[in-house]
């Protein structure tokens, strides 16, 4: 794995309410179930993702992409790594 | 004319039932697919001189082998004598609802296209030029407005001319030269072998490079395998070299780019997207302070509409059977054949019908909750605590809660659950939530022996309930359920105002679905109980001589270890399993007390000790749930083998629970 040490790279579950960022990629740790699932629903390279809320209990997290809205676990937005669009 | 067949396809909430009920009104049939639990439903039209018959399809994101849900669309689409797919698509969301109606693409589907929820699109200035968009993909496209019927002929002309001239709608896909070389190559393996045709080639060699199992068992069945394998796992290392992704995000990617595409081309959306109306309700509904609150709020509301309307309702309905019986018994006088009407048949017709208040208010509030996209971010607010606690999508949450009031409708309330296997273990694990019926059987037992501390007990009775379907959940993830991840995610459909017909449709037709399936079933044990209580002929109606008091008396010793070793508590067990409310009248009439004063209390303290008592209420409250419940899992899973595993996995828990309980308490000195 190559590691980019580019500051505006995160986690998709380390953006703060109403950032954006652009997926540059995703790693399923195995959960290839998960990753066909979420490919599926838009989140693929270069889709552009806004992060919108957390539920009130610290998780899950809601999130804009493509148009409509989605919540996924922080632990299953952990491998999606996204380039922070200012 | 011959018959049409047509499929209709989409997204979850694109408003595929509403199109579907609007299309054959009251001519549909609600049932399974066969095998599964997935629901099927089918219903048809009549026009032009043809019968139209529709089935509606279960709401998909993707055609992959995912879930059961998914393969099931798939195998119509690729398997049934279908002369049509119709692909509802919302106008709102084009981008992944195209995703969809691009694996049918793939497929070669004969498609007609249905764009949906076209006024609120406007509202938010989304302009689409259908024109266009028919040119681009080579398949009719057609607006319509699913709630008020816009477009309903234009669709069913579509369909009658679509279903004569039927396109293979792969044509228009492109996936780039890259990819489509490659997918070529791939394919002339694949066309070696005639077996493997019955779908195109271009799509068999897809779902091979994106990993599908289905598809992957399939071609491992044909003579020329080897070669195939040999040739994808090659193309597999040559793309992966190229792109640095895997095969599966290089197709998925793919689909997006030639989505793209369409889109510049065919939708012009405003620079700067307007605030929605869903937006602003829900920066308040899951808003960080204000989101349990309100969930709270609703599911209190839920529970006062469903229970303390319907319980009274249900009351009515059991007092009109009750005075129905007295008649009988005075026509007729005390004979075998009173007691057929009265404890067979009215008691058998009367369990049944006592649900139904509930049953229906029940589904009246989910189907509203559900259509107006609530329930999604309940599910969204919940999430943290049942996948803590429970391993289970927060959408198990309402269900569960629902159980408090009664068993039956928290099952049936599981069909809000899209993925199988988590329904299947909310279902398992919903009977350990108390239901209300269970209740008379406290009270009666803790003014018996616990008169101090009656709260209390009866609180952990609650609490040893949940704490029980915490470690069941826990143990069948290991065992029955191993592997098993439920995945969260979930798109949260933005707000509509449910529509009355569509709500009252929903309602009517589970309700019936419950008289009818689980109806007889419930009837069929009632009367069974009933013969073995009055059998022998001449005995009293469920004496220790009658079959039911034999069994009761033979069964009997297994209950010693747990403390109620006695003939009176088996056989109250036994009725029990008919519905609870009967365990507390067994004892009744068992004792021979009509009403129960001291005389029975006093009984009760020869049979049970404080502790023993406790211990039987813990049977009681973990134990088999009643018929209508047993019989609801059968209808909602189609099959027996739940009902079965619900019935053993109770018993053996509840035994279980009660044998520590006993026997600890007795070491601790409680005996
Ligand atoms: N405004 C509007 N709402 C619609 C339309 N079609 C469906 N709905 C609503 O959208 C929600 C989901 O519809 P439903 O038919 O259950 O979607 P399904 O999940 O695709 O079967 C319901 O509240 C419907 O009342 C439409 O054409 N216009």
């Amino acid at each position: 794995m190559e590691e980019k040490k580019n500051k505006s790279i995160k986690s998709l579950n380390e953006l703060k309410n109403g950032e954006k960022g652009t997926i540059v990629s995703f790693n399923d740790k195995g959960n290839n179930e998960l990753k066909r699932h979420l490919l599926g629903m838009g989140f693929v390279k270069g889709s552009e993702i806004t992060f919108e809320k957390t539920a009130p209990l610290g998780d899950p997290i809601k999130l804009k992409l493509k148009g409509y809205s989605i919540c996924i676990r922080k632990n299953e937005a952990e491998n999606i790594k996204v380039q922070l669009v200012i | 004319m011959d018959d049409i067949r047509i499929g209709l396809a989409g997204n979850p909430n694109v408003g595929k039932t509403t199109l579907f009920n609007q299309l054959t009104g009251l001519h549909q049939h609600v049932g399974n697919w066969p095998g599964k639990t997935v629901e099927k439903a089918e219903g048809f039209l009549n026009f032009n001189k043809h019968r139209i018959n529709i089935v509606d399809l279960p709401g998909n994101y993707a055609l992959s082998a995912h879930s059961i849900e998914e393969v099931v669309s798939r195998d119509f689409i690729v398997d049934e004598s279908s002369n049509l797919i119709i692909n509802v698509i919302d106008a709102n969301n084009l981008e992944r609802n195209l995703y969809l109606t691009i694996q049918m693409m793939e497929l070669g589907t004969n498609l007609i296209i249905v764009i949906n929820m076209n006024k609120f699109a406007k509202k938010r200035e989304y302009y689409i030029n259908i024109n266009e968009l028919t040119k681009l993909l080579g398949v009719p496209v057609v607006e319509i407005e699913a709630s008020d019927g816009t477009g309903e002929e234009k669709l069913l002309e579509l369909v009658e001319k679509a279903v004569n001239n039927p396109v293979d709608s792969s044509k228009k896909l492109v996936y780039g030269k890259e990819l489509g070389e490659h997918l070529q190559d791939l394919q002339k393996f694949i066309e070696e072998d005639k077996s493997l045709l019955n779908v195109p080639s271009s799509w068999t060699a897809i779902k091979l490079l994106e990993n599908d199992d289905i598809i992957i068992e399939k071609v491992k069945n044909s003579r020329f395998s080897a070669k195939i394998f040999k040739e994808l796992e090659k193309l597999q290392k040559h793309l992966n070299d190229v792109f640095g992704e895997s095969s599966e995000e290089i197709i998925a990617n793919y689909r997006y780019a030639f989505i793209d595409g369409l889109i510049k081309e065919t939708v012009q959306k405003p620079e700067i997207e307007k605030i929605t109306l869903t937006d602003r309700i829900d920066n308040i509904v899951i808003n960080r302070i204000l989101g349990i609150p309100i969930f709270i709020a609703i599911l209190w509301t839920i529970f006062q509409i469903t229970f303390i309307v319907g319980t009274p309702i249900q009351n009515l309905i059991n007092h009109g059977f009750r005075i129905l019986g007295e008649y009988i018994l005075i026509i007729f006088g005390k004979t075998w054949f009173s007691s057929l009407i009265v404890d067979g048949i009215i008691g058998g017709v009367g369990g049944v019908l006592t649900f139904l208040p509930i049953i229906f208010l029940m589904f009246l509030m989910i189907s509203i909750l559900e259509d107006s996209g609530y329930l999604a971010r309940a599910a969204f607010v919940m999430d943290k605590i049942m996948h803590k606690l429970v391993g289970l999508h927060g959408k198990a949450f309402i269900p569960m809660i629902l159980g408090f009031g009664c068993t039956v409708p928290g099952i049936m309330a599981t069909r809000t659950m899209e993925h199988e296997r988590d329904r299947l273990l909310t279902m398992l694990i919903i009977p350990f939530m108390s239901c209300s019926a269970r209740l008379p059987v406290y009270a009666f037992f803790v003014a018996g022996f616990f008169t101090i501390y009656q709260g209390e007990i009866i609180l952990s009775l609650y609490l040893i309930g949940i704490i029980v379907a915490i470690i069941v959940a826990f143990l069948l993830k290991k065992s029955l359920f191993k592997g098993m991840t439920s995945p969260f995610v979930m798109e949260l459909p933005s707000y509509k105002l449910p529509s009355v017909k569509g709500v009252l449709m929903h309602t009517w037709e589970k309700g019936y679905a419950f008289i009818k399936r689980a109806g007889t079933i419930i009837l069929a044990a009632s009367v069974i109980i009933w013969i073995l209580s009055s059998l022998p002929i001449g005995v009293e109606y469920g004496a220790q001589e009658s079959i039911t008091g034999q069994i009761g008396t033979f069964i009997a010793p297994i209950f010693a270890p747990l403390g109620f070793g006695n003939w009176q508590s088996a056989v109250s067990l036994i009725f029990g399993v008919v519905s609870k409310e009967i365990v507390v009248a067994t004892y009744g009439t068992l004792f021979g007390v009509v009403e129960s004063g001291s005389g029975i209390t006093a009984t009760l303290h020869g049979l049970f000790t404080p502790l023993s008592a406790y211990a039987f209420m813990v049977f009681v409250l973990l134990y088999v749930p009643c018929f209508a419940s047993i019989a609801t899992v059968k209808q909602e899973t189609n099959s027996w083998k739940w009902p079965l595993m619900m019935v053993v996995i109770t018993t053996l828990t509840a035994y279980t629970i009660s044998f520590i309980i006993y026997q600890g308490g007795i070491l601790l000195g409680f005996g």
